[in-house]
């Protein structure tokens, strides 16, 4: 089949293109629109299909690298999410980055990522996803970067760089324990043998988890997520909500078909996992009641989804934690393609406090918006009420203590989307962009149509079955009990509670410095980690280089070569007689050694 | 009559003033004159041998005064070349003393 094939290079191939021939040219963007548009229709005509493939990439000894593909429901159905998310996102973006000077190289980074993304989803071995996992990160750089003329950008790029690769240092140990292990890089030949210790195994799991909690920003990486925000709007759909971020989740559960689920159970990283991620989704959750930036809240209540899956993959619930990802990739990219909308239609304001009654002057961004907003805090009969449901059964069943930090998050998520839309849709205009905000051209609305119809029908079994990786038909639509009238009781109170507290206000009556801090992790941090462990690491190679480099290998060779000249300039003394002295000399002492000698 | 070491020493002694002229003046005339002196010194003591060493045939050994006659002539020449340049020196430093030709001082 040449079909996968041709899906992992299509986007590789309009990268290279744009970047090496087309350059600043404005067929750019339409050429990575309409790669992206054949990658859809490709991972369309991929649906349901089981094969795999491979080709030898680069050998070492006996051990070679292979890239190749692996199709089966789990792929299939991300790639979907993938390329959807992806089309429609480079449509959005040709209307949202028309007039930015450096279009064409935003568009080349979509390209990029694009590839980089369909690596990681069609990966067969870990090596590859290893390859590619570092190669959405380059990505993920290069367009959180995009205007890094603005120093902020430019420093949460690096940051999140940085905080990625941190937690890529432990993925690829764990990759290695787990190659020491299994013997095998591919997934499919993934077996552990009888004999390994539960702590070997936990250990392998945990390492490679770390490379999960750096790209789906879990505590206590997760504080480049809501820095990546300074990257344009499109992107924060697509890499930062939707995809990316969600690569994590993917990897692990795709960990755990592999080596067989039913070893993780009782395993002790999997309690590790479930925890880190219910802590990630609480304090997100908590943290996002306190921010003013329209897109840092969206930031945080990803953060606090991703908790959400990264738990359900913890408690071996993993079909869950992927059915949550699907549908939380089209109301998550809906929302912020639609907050794309109102910061384009307010010119670049981000403060919600400095919006309010966009409802009106934009009425399909204000429907879309809140039809995402309803998928989100997980109104019944919308997507992300099926999926969330799946999860708190899931944590029902096997954690007690963890399902009541759900369902705290899942008070708080209505809280603060609630006051998210009631200060910035509703209200009256509270500053001159909103007054003059009208609605978006076409090019921008009809992603969000498309993504609203999704994020309400993606939850039904009947569109889930079909498209969503992994998807296991539940056996009732909704399964009536405790669960779920604890879940619509948190999301009622949430709302009820932020409609009392923010409904006609001006200014936000609460305010809770610690929330608003995000907990001082961001301080602590750069107070401790930067200050301290940089700077002393900065100092003792400032000291090696400028002692041993420095001073003795290239300094010191040069002065060696400087002092030795300077003692034979003595010699070059210019007198005319101390040469003829000197000549004298030597005519005698040759005379002595010739004749008496 | 003198002997050959008597024509030796005389030459000896005129070298030896030759080179500490040479080294210890500071004008270049001075310098000039003294290396014509240690020229003169050679020639001495080449016709000294010259003369107290017989050919076969019982007169001198002529070898020793033909060299003698090129040492003049390339002398003359070297005189005339020398004191051109110490001209030359002299009109464009307006000094002939060495102490303050030191231009080639590393």
């Amino acid at each position: 089949m040449t079909l996968p094939w041709i899906l992992l290079f299509l986007p590789l191939l309009t990268a290279a293109v744009n970047f090496l021939v087309l350059k600043k040219s404005p067929i750019a963007a339409w050429l990575s629109t309409a790669s992206a548009l054949a990658t859809a229709v490709i991972a369309f005509l991929l649906l349901g299909k089981t094969d795999q493939a491979s080709f030898e990439w680069a050998t070492v000894g006996d051990f070679s690298i292979k890239l190749g593909y692996h199709l089966d429901p789990l792929a299939t159905g991300m790639m979907i999410v993938v390329t959807v998310v992806g089309l429609l996102v480079h449509v959005f973006s040709l209307a949202y980055m028309k007039e930015d000077e450096a279009n064409a190289r935003y568009f080349t980074g979509l390209s990029l990522f694009m590839f980089s993304m369909t690596g990681i989803v069609l990966a067969d071995n870990f090596l590859m996803t290893f390859i590619f996992w570092e190669l959405v990160g380059l990505s993920s750089y290069l367009l959180i970067g995009h205007w890094y003329h603005k120093n902020s950008a430019a420093d949460a790029a690096k940051k999140a760089f940085l905080c990625n690769r941190v937690g890529d240092f432990g993925f690829m140990i764990g990759i290695l324990l787990l190659w020491g292990i299994t013997g095998t890089m591919k997934f499919s030949d993934m077996g552990v043998p009888v004999g390994v210790s539960e702590f070997t195994l936990s250990a392998a799991v945990l390492c490679i988890f770390c490379g999960a909690i750096g790209k789906s920003a879990q505590v206590p990486l997760h504080v480049w997520l809501p820095d990546a925000m300074e990257g344009p709007t499109p992107v924060s759909a697509l890499i930062h909500a939707a995809t990316m971020v969600a690569a994590g989740v993917y990897m692990l559960f795709r960990l755990q078909l592999s080596l067989g689920a039913d070893l993780f159970i009782g395993l002790g990283a999997s309690d590790v996992i479930a925890w880190v991620g219910g802590f990630t989704a609480l304090l997100a959750a908590l943290m996002a009641t306190q921010q003013n930036d329209i897109k840092r809240v969206l930031a945080y209540s990803t953060l606090s989804q991703l908790g959400y899956m990264v738990m359900a993959v913890g408690l071996v619930s993993g079909e869950a934690g992927m059915f949550h990802l699907f549908t939380h990739a089209w109301f998550k990219a809906l929302l912020f393609l639609g907050s794309g909308a109102v910061i384009y239609a307010c010119h670049h304001e981000q403060d919600i406090w400095k919006m309010g009654g966009l409802m009106r002057k934009m009425p399909i961004t204000g429907i879309t918006f809140f039809i995402g907003f309803l998928a989100l805090i997980a109104v019944p009969g919308t997507s992300g009420f099926f999926s969330k449901e799946q999860i708190l059964e899931a944590a029902h069943a096997k954690q007690p203590v963890l399902f009541w930090v759900a369902v705290a998050v899942a008070v708080l998520t209505p809280f603060y989307m609630t006051r998210l839309v009631i200060v910035a849709f509703f209200g009256k205009a509270r500053d001159e962009g909103a007054s003059h905000a009208h609605e978006v051209g076409p090019l921008m609305w009809l992603p969000l149509a498309i993504l609203s119809v999704l994020g309400l029908i993606a939850g039904y079994p009947f569109f889930a079955e079909k498209f969503a990786p992994a998807y296991k038909r539940p056996e009732h639509l909704i399964h009536f009990g405790m669960v779920t009238y604890i879940s619509v009781g948190a999301v009622i109170s949430g709302v009820i509670a932020a409609i009392l507290v923010y409904r006609g206000k001006d200014r936000d009556p609460i305010s809770i410095p610690l929330l608003q801090q995000r907990f001082y992790i961001d301080q602590l941090y750069d107070n401790v980690l930067v200050r301290y462990l940089q700077n002393a690491g900065a100092a003792i190679i400032a000291f090696i280089d400028e002692l041993f480099i420095n001073g003795l290998l290239v300094g010191g060779i040069g002065r060696a070569a400087a002092s030795a000249g300077n003692a034979m300039r003595k010699i070059q003394s210019g007198s005319l007689q101390g040469y003829a002295f000197a000549f004298g000399l030597g005519v005698l002492m040759v005379i002595y050694f010739t004749v008496f000698l | 009559m003198a002997s050959l070491n008597d024509y030796l020493l005389v030459s000896g002694l005129l070298f030896a003033i030759g080179l500490a002229g040479v080294v210890l003046r500071r004008s270049i005339i001075v310098m000039f004159m003294c290396l014509e002196l240690m020229l003169s010194a050679a020639n001495l003591s080449l016709v000294a041998f010259s003369r107290f060493h017989p050919a076969a045939n019982g007169l001198p050994d002529m070898h020793g005064q033909m060299l003698v006659f090129f040492v003049i002539t390339v002398a003359a020449a070297e005189v005339a070349v020398g004191l051109a340049i110490i001209v030359a020196l002299y009109r464009a430093r307006q000094t002939i003393h060495t102490d303050e030709l030191t231009t080639l001082q590393g």
